[in-house]
Formats: structure tokens, sequence, C-alpha cells
């Protein structure tokens, strides 16, 4: 396998963007990271799409086509890919492209992400969004999404005495950090007592304890590593990546306060990279709820298993802390367009590592780590970075 | 998401009667049935055999819904559980006749036939399984 560096990053402010449509945003998104990567358009060999379900949210499938050609690629006739797996669909794009390089089939790929949630009200987006979940023996009986994950956060305060309080400690942070970033939906801080106190979603879990529904778009650059430095002074090289998949309905699942899909797919790439969870600085994971953070902290082994409440409350996971956990502000308060996030995990990595992230910038972050959730974990993606120099 | 009606009716003898599987080689059981034994794999194409749950089992974990869909607005706040049956096997329901303040975890439950949901205003009812606590 041929190594793979990111040459190239850019994405869109994210949040309930009325006046911008999913083309927009693709296209704002692509275009930056070409901008960033200092490419021709004759250099790009093949686009890559992470969407979970323009189909449902604008009535809109085939955006793989409709990307590239409202980029301005139509007359290169590039090939172009569409994936599909639940929120986990732009990190699955990143690693078929780091695999379509690596292979030698393509030299550089443009990868990007993009979900357009708010043209459909909230009840239907949630709906949407519970798709990802077992339609006919969770959905069908009343189970939303949230009330899923709700499930596994009784069962972790259950098992490890993991409070309210400490869930709403991941939530707190995430917005410390969104407020030191321009692109996130929230950039004001919140306190625990706000978490606590908002209305209830699916308890034990309030309104804060939820990412929001939003618009937005990430994209990144891929290119065979030896080429990379034509592009780039400093190539963000992609050292490991695992996928893993798991039951589809939560209730069928080994054990419900770990994630089984995390923590193989965190095992393939540790393993890949050569890497252990010490040596990662950086590292984005998947929250869309307070309680998932909480879980991968866990399961990617950054934190014992049981003490992921206790090690968020402590600020073990804040900025510069033991591992700076969602520096972007996350899915919480960066946003979640859904299929954006693998790929904007990737694009906040990627600034980290080249000392670009501004007032969150992380001190001497030089391995980086992604993490992104399909479902309630029936796919989950690990990404590990590095810095090429 | 309400589903199509000959969606909903292939499942009906699992959803009115609680049928899964068994698996011929190991005897694990499965609800809704499988095809395939995830312990046995390959081994237990063919032996999968027909099996009716007996309705009973324990509260594994919950959760009060207050957000929920629109076929289930009139419905909130109600409890959603996982609940592992007698057999072994788990599976995701309703929890009725009991407050939320008073569900526990290890709380015994048995099946319950009731309506499920409704397509739209005058649309098709969907019957199927709802817990209540054991009597
Ligand atoms: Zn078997």
């Amino acid at each position: 396998m041929r190594d793979v560096a990111v040459i190239g990053v850019g994405e869109t402010e994210f949040g309930e963007l009325w006046d911008r449509s999913f083309r927009d945003l693709g296209i704002e998104a692509g275009l930056k990271a070409i901008q960033d990567a200092k490419l021709r358009s004759e250099d790009i060999d093949a686009v890559y799409i992470g969407n979970m379900s323009a189909g449902k949210f604008i009535d809109q499938e085939h955006v793989s086509a409709l990307v590239a050609d409202y980029s301005g690629l139509a007359d290169m006739h590039l090939p172009t890919v569409r994936v599909e797996g639940g929120g986990a669909c732009g990190a699955i794009a990143l690693l078929q492209a780091r695999l379509a390089i690596a292979s030698g089939m393509h030299d550089i790929v443009v990868v990007g992400g993009a979900e357009k949630m708010t043209d459909v009200g909230e009840v239907q987006a949630a709906e949407i969004l519970s798709s990802t979940a077992d339609q006919e023996w969770e959905s069908v009986f009343g189970a939303t999404f949230a009330g899923l994950y709700a499930m596994m956060a009784r069962r972790h305060m259950h098992e490890f005495g993991t409070t309210r309080e400490q869930m709403a400690a991941v939530a707190v942070k995430n917005h410390k950090n969104g407020a030191l970033n321009p692109e996130a939906q929230f950039q004001k801080e919140i306190t625990i007592d706000a978490v606590l106190q908002a209305p209830w979603v699916a308890e034990p879990l309030g309104l804060f304890d939820c990412a929001p529904l939003s618009d937005g778009a990430a994209a990144v650059v891929l290119c065979e590593a030896q080429r990379a430095r034509k592009f780039s002074d400093t190539p963000i090289r992609i050292a490991g990546s695992g996928q893993a998949s798991d039951f589809l309905a939560l209730h069928d699942r080994r054990d419900l306060t770990t994630l089984d899909a995390t923590v193989i797919a965190g095992k393939r790439a540790f393993h890949e990279a050569k890497m252990m969870p010490k040596d990662v600085q950086v590292a984005e994971v998947h929250d869309n709820f307070t309680i998932s953070e909480i879980l991968a902290i866990e399961d990617l082994r950054f934190i014992e298993k049981g003490k992921g409440g206790p090690a968020t409350a402590e600020g073990l996971t804040a900025l510069n802390g033991k591992i700076s956990v969602n520096t972007s502000g996350g899915l919480k308060a960066r946003g979640q367009p859904v299929g954006a996030t693998g790929v904007a995990q990737a694009v906040e990595i990627v600034r980290q590592l080249r000392g670009e992230a501004g007032k969150r910038q992380v001190v001497g972050a030089r391995h980086g780590l992604t993490h992104t959730l399909g479902g309630t974990g029936a796919t989950a993606v690990v990404h590990l970075f590095e810095r090429g120099d | 998401m309400t589903l199509a009606i000959p969606r909903f009716w292939r499942e009906i003898q699992s959803r009115y009667n609680l049928i899964g599987t068994k698996c011929g080689s190991c005897g694990k059981v499965d609800f809704p049935p499988r095809a395939v034994c995830p312990v046995c794999g390959r081994k237990s194409i063919g032996k999968m055999q027909r099996f009716q749950l007996g309705g009973k089992g324990s509260v594994v974990t919950y959760t009060v819904i207050h957000d929920a869909p629109a076929q289930f607005e009139m419905q909130k706040p109600y409890v959603m559980a996982i609940i592992e049956m007698d057999e072994g096997v788990r599976l995701t329901s309703q929890l009725i006749d009991v407050k939320p303040e008073d569900v526990r975890i290890g709380m015994k439950v048995q099946a319950s036939f009731r309506k499920l949901g409704q397509e739209g205003d005058a649309g098709v009812i969907h019957y199927g399984y709802k817990f209540r606590p054991a009597g």
C-alpha cells in the first residue's frame, strides 16, 4: 500500500443556514480545500462524497455527480462516489478515498462531506436520524435516536455511577472549545446548571446533552505521500485507519456500555499506525450525545472503562489536558451536519497538526485521531493522523 | 417514520406472537427470527427453528421519551426499555401501566398485546407487543 497524506482542507460555517443550499455548501467546502492544496482542477483524479440522507432531507439523490458538477468539474468527467453509512459516511468516504490512492488507482482525490438538515422540520429531521437505527425492531415501537443513546447513558450510570453532572461536563467543555472556533454553530460557553435544567429529550438526556441539527460541509484533499510535498509544506500523513460494524439494533449488542465497533476500529487503526492511545495528543470523537463522548474516550482506551465521566469532570479531556478531545467544539458545539462530520473531524485534526488551530491550538500536537459513529454504534471508523516531518 | 402496510404485515407473526428462532446447532434463541445464527454462522443455515418466546423478562435499561416522533406524539412522555427475556434474548419495547418514576433496572415485566401506532389520522392501526410490570 502507498502512503497517503492530506494536502488541503476546507469547511463552511456550520449552523442553521437557511439562505444556503446543499449545492452552495458542498461547493464552498470543496473549493476551499482545493485552494488550500493549491491544486488545478486537472490534478484531481476522483471525488468521494459522504452524505447520509440527501434523499430524505432535500429530496435529491446522486449528490456525488451533483457536487462535482457544481464545483466546475463536470467537463473533467471524473469518477464520483457517494458513500452512505449513517453518521459515519464522511469517515468511510475518507477511508475509501485513502484506499483508492494507496492501491495506485488514483493519486489525488477530493473527499467531501455535506448535509443540509434544516430544510425539513425538527420532528422530521429527528425521524430521519433515527432511520440509522433498526426501523423494524426499534423505531416502530417508539424508540427515538436520542432514546437509544439515553438507554446507554442510563446503563452507564447504573454500572459505573456516572452522573448527569459528569455528562453535562462534556457539553460544557465542548461549548468552551466551540467558543474558540469561528466556524462553530455555537460559539458561546454554557454552564453545568444550564445543561441540567434544560428540558428533557429522553431521560437522562436533556436538550443540551444532544448535538444540534445543522447545515454544513467539509472537504479534504488526499494525495499520494511522495507527491504531497509538491503541494504542501506540512502534509499530514494518514498513519492508520480502522472500520468495524456491529449488530444494527442496540439491544442485540454484547454490552450496552461499550461500543465494540469503536473498540475494534480503534485497535485496527492503532495496529496499522504502530501507535498507542498515549501517543495521541488531540482527538475528535463522535459526541452526538454527551454520553457518546464518554463511551468513545473509554472505548478508544484514552481513559479506563467506567471512568470517562469523572475524567471529563476533572478536565483530563479539556484543551491541553491529558488528551485534548473535540477541540473544534465537536458535534455538540461545532455542529452536526451528519454527512460532513467525519470529514470535518479530519479538517480539525489536520489544522491542529499543522499548528493552524489558532486560540484552540493544542501545544505540541503531533498525532491526532478521528472517531466517527454510524447509527447507535453499528458502524465505527477511526483514523490516525501524523505530521509528516 | 411510518412503515408501508406490507412492510408491517410481513412482521406480524413476530410482533403479535413473539415468534423468534432457536438455533438447531447451539440452542441460542434469537428474536426477531434470523436465517443465520450469529454464534454458529454457516453451520446454522437450515437449522434455525421457529421458537415462541414466553413473554416474560426484566428491564436492562430504560428511558422516558419526551421528544417523540409524530406518530407517538399523543403518548408522550412514555417509557421505552430494553428487556432481557427469560430465554436470554433482548428486545426494545414500550413499558406501560407503570409511572416513569417507578421503573427500575431489573424490574420483572411481561408482554402484552396492544396498539403500537397509527398511520396518519385515519390510517392503518399497527398492533404488537408492549410490556407491563409482571403481576
Ligand atoms: Zn447457533
